[in-house]
């Protein structure tokens, strides 16, 4: 059976094909201002890779922040429901998922078969996002992803506002004149981030199974603050920024089944 | 932020920067004073003679703040026949202020923009609403200008003149027509419930996507910006009477909101474009440049 899960999130979309519970192939575009269009290229992408057609799906599930406008789509599933699948899917023993995409970051606590228990969410402030990574980037002119290297090359962080991004990239263009190393600002914003994220997890209470999902994942600057603020090592998966759409894919088949009795 | 493309987007982003100089003489026995108010967008230089506003420049503020200090002093100093060298004393504040090289001394802006609202409006003045580039403060004041108490933002930016400058960019309207434009709606949208300076784009984006026009769009936003500014006012008490200092004091989408939120009127704006008035954006340097007469008048007297 062949499911599709899309993910619509504020800068990208991203597809998965699953065929009978393992994934096929992926797809991705950018979001740009027609969220609709750009997830039909990304599942054209995807069943193009895997060699199949629009008619051989089953089932098409979306989630993300604009999964209301996903073509296809035979139903939705929550960003946190879909997180949890995923998490407990690619890891089975883990309970707490992290997940740090563009714009918003959650922690999700989940049972043994990925049903989520709890959650808390990050929105309305980008301090907690990925893109307090880019604007950082910016202000420090440097390549997004040279940030993270730059950031493991430093031994200590500089101290930066990190309640806000617009406060931080102020900061953060006074310690270029003072002349403080690169490295040591880069280190600050990852772990500037990492402490509201693991305040985050906190909340929700830790346990020592955490899989750390998103875009941001692919961050190793950010994925080293996260490890030394939780004081552990995360699980990241091999494509952390397919897991929403895989969560997707997954809750497909599943009300495929369904469907189907 | 700099540019990507290879193509220069029209900016609509930016502000005029200008310099004026009012009707007035001055002689080597008069007192010459300056203000430098280094913000996180503009950054303004005044100077006075014998406490009375002659001239001003406005200028945006660059990546280095002693520079943005030195280009918005010698933009005053434009057109008046004053050399640096003229200027008895000077005052450096705004968000730069430890970093204005030629000041003699740096005040906090609040007291300053406290200050230059007594000295705009007069001393009927109690509540002082300064926003800025990034940041939003309520000010009470006595009737000498004197700050009683101050409330502001310093855990997040939303809702401030940042956030203005990301919709002039992405609806490609000129920032100084934003607020009037936001006033064209037959009737106020809802709020937007998120002001965050660095969601803007994307907030902007969802509604245009739902089919909202440019002004319905500016004026939910716009909306939510006057409803966390009249919060803080609030908090801080307000009482009359009370003005609009900042960049966005020239703001009438906000101003008139501010306005219709708090059922109360401003005192009357300046209009800024007309020579010889005064510009409420220029406040703080006001308030710098009569803090620097009365630091030297003290050491003069000592």
């Amino acid at each position: 059976m062949i499911t599709v899960g899309m993910d619509l999130g504020t800068q990208r979309v991203k597809t998965v094909v699953l065929k009978d519970g393992a994934v096929a192939s992926r797809g991705q575009a950018l979001s740009g201002f027609d969220p609709t269009k750009a997830a039909e290229q990304a599942v054209d992408e995807a069943l193009k890779v895997a060699n199949l057609k629009l008619s051989d799906v089953a089932y098409f599930a979306a989630t993300g922040s604009a999964m209301d406008m996903a073509p296809y789509a035979n139903s939705t599933v929550s960003m946190m429901g879909a997180d949890a699948k995923a998490g407990v899917y690619l890891f089975p023993k883990a309970r707490t998922i992290i997940d740090v995409g563009a714009e918003e970051a959650r922690a999700v606590k989940c049972g043994d078969k990925g049903i989520m228990v709890d959650f808390v969410v990050n929105e309305r402030c980008a301090a907690g996002a990925g893109v307090f990574i880019e604007a950082m980037a910016r202000a420090l002119e440097v390549k997004l992803e040279d940030m993270g290297p730059l950031a493991l090359k430093a031994e200590r962080a500089s101290p930066i506002n990190a309640s806000c991004v617009i406060f931080g990239e102020s900061d953060v263009v006074s310690l270029i004149h003072r002349q403080e190393p690169k490295p040591e600002i880069a280190r600050a914003v990852f772990d500037a981030m990492a402490d509201r994220i693991s305040s985050m997890v906190h909340r929700l209470g830790v346990n020592p199974d955490v899989v750390l999902i998103g875009g941001v994942a692919k961050d190793e600057g950010f994925v080293a603050s996260l490890n030394r603020k939780l004081g552990l090592t995360v699980s990241i998966p091999e494509y952390p920024d397919y897991a929403g759409a895989l969560g997707a894919a997954l809750t497909a088949a599943t009300r495929a089944k369904g469907a189907q009795k | 932020m700099k540019e990507q493309g290879t193509v220069k987007a029209a900016e609509f982003w930016r502000w005029q920067e200008y310099h004026r100089v009012m009707p007035k003489k001055w002689t080597s026995k008069d007192l010459i004073t300056a203000g430098v108010d280094v913000g996180s967008v503009g950054s303004k230089a005044a100077i006075m003679v014998n406490g009375e506003a002659y001239s001003w420049g406005i200028t945006r503020t660059g990546s280095n703040s002693p520079e943005s200090a030195a280009k918005a002093l010698s933009y005053a100093l434009e057109g008046t026949e004053l050399k640096a060298s003229d200027l008895k004393y000077i005052v450096g504040t705004g968000y730069g202020r430890v970093n204005v090289p030629m000041a003699n001394k740096a005040i906090t802006e609040i007291a300053c923009h406290a200050k230059g609202a007594n000295y705009i409006w007069g001393p009927r003045v109690r509540t002082v609403l300064d926003v800025g580039g990034q940041d939003i403060k309520a000010i009470r004041i006595d009737e000498t200008g004197r700050v009683v108490s101050f409330l502001m933002n310093d855990k997040c930016a939303a809702g401030t003149g940042r956030g203005m400058e990301v919709f002039a960019d992405l609806l490609q309207i000129p920032i100084e027509d934003i607020g009037e434009i936001s006033l064209k709606v037959e009737k106020e949208p809802e709020p937007v419930s998120c002001t965050c300076v660095a969601f803007a784009k994307t907030e902007a984006m969802g509604l245009l996507r739902k089919g909202w026009t440019k002004e319905k769009v500016l004026a939910a936003y716009t909306r939510a910006m006057a409803v966390r500014m009249a919060n803080l006012i609030n908090r801080v008490g307000l009482e009359k009477e009370l003005v609009v200092t900042g960049g966005q004091s020239k703001n009438i989408g906000i101003v008139s909101r501010i306005e219709v939120i708090l059922g109360v009127k401003c005192l009357p704006m300046p209009n800024w474009r007309d020579e010889g008035n005064l510009d409420p954006m220029v406040a703080g340097a006001f308030g710098a440049a009569l803090f620097a007469k009365a630091l030297y008048e003290k050491a003069q007297k000592a």
